[in-house]
């Protein structure tokens, strides 16, 4: 069987991914660090039989997300000694928290209440079943008032984004069509008795 | 057959990088966005393992809406980061004290 061997490959090349975000100096290295990560955790998605969420972590993080990022680093002209300041002096208080924190989640994980005995035997499916087509159903009826939630959420992210940004140019000439409408014929006639 | 609890490693693992990112970057937001992208993509890791071996598509359907909120955290983060750019020439986190908190 491969699949022990590309969990093995995905899973340590997403957590190898993951340290060289926080400890890479130049935050565009993080970046390209990051979309790496992703990748392979759409691997791990595939794994699972999860290709819709594969596909969508690709598209929505690497296309969009990590672009954003991209595009805002290299706008921003940061700083990134100052940045730095103070990470070597934190890095032993912070492994010890990381080291404790993932100890304590993989102790809950390997515990044995989420062993297969007690959870039962997951399904291989094979190709006729559409792992799209069945989260489409889910999403249309069970989380129908969800999925109407996050586009709203959605649409209020784009109204603010747009709205944090924008700026009009003092300089630039812009129409105003309400004060072209309103205009009366004594604003612009003028009589002139020679 | 990988196990559950593999998929729940790589999930904790990822998820206390992601922590720790946020305590070291403290003073680089940018980081300290990338940091929650690390957590958000734990969560759904561990999202999809428990959809995968409880045989439930409601996980997956979860890791969606999880997707949604991210990716407008991010569009509203950044926003808000070029917008005080504009107005200090600095992303530093020691210059973000306008709301003297």
């Amino acid at each position: 069987m491969l699949e022990p061997l590309f969990f093995n490959l995905f899973g340590g090349l997403a957590i190898l991914a993951a340290t060289l975000v926080v400890v890479s100096r130049n935050p565009m290295h993080s970046v390209m660090w990051l979309i790496f990560c992703f990748f392979n955790s759409a691997g791990l998605f595939f794994l699972l039989g999860a290709e819709f969420i594969g596909i969508i972590t690709i598209l929505v993080y690497v296309g969009a997300v990590m672009v954003l990022f991209v595009f805002v680093i290299i706008l921003l002209d940061v700083n990134i000694a100052r940045m730095r300041a103070g990470f070597v002096k934190s890095l032993p208080i912070g492994g010890l928290m990381a080291l404790m924190l993932f100890i304590e989640m993989a102790a809950a994980g390997v515990s044995g209440v989420f062993s297969s005995a007690t959870m039962g035997q997951a399904v291989q499916f094979g190709q006729e079943v559409n792992n799209t087509a069945e989260i489409g159903k889910e999403l249309y009826t069970r989380y129908l008032l969800g999925f109407e939630l996050a586009a709203v959420i959605l649409l209020a992210a784009l109204v603010g984004a747009v709205v944090l940004t924008l700026r009009s140019r003092k300089d630039a000439n812009y129409q105003d069509i309400a004060a072209q409408v309103a205009v009366k014929k004594r604003d612009r006639l003028r009589k002139v008795r020679m | 057959m990988v196990p559950l609890s593999s998929y729940l490693i790589v999930g904790a693992a990822l998820f206390s990088i992601g922590v720790v990112g946020l305590y070291l970057n403290r003073k680089n937001v940018i980081t300290i966005l990338m940091c929650i992208e690390l957590i958000l993509l734990a969560v759904n890791i561990n999202f999809v393992a428990f959809s995968h071996f409880l045989n439930d598509l409601g996980g997956q359907v979860f890791v969606f809406f999880v997707l949604t909120i991210a990716a407008s955290e991010v569009a509203v983060g950044l926003a808000i980061l070029t917008a005080f750019y504009r107005l200090r020439r600095s992303i530093d986190v020691q210059d973000i004290n306008s709301l003297q908190g």
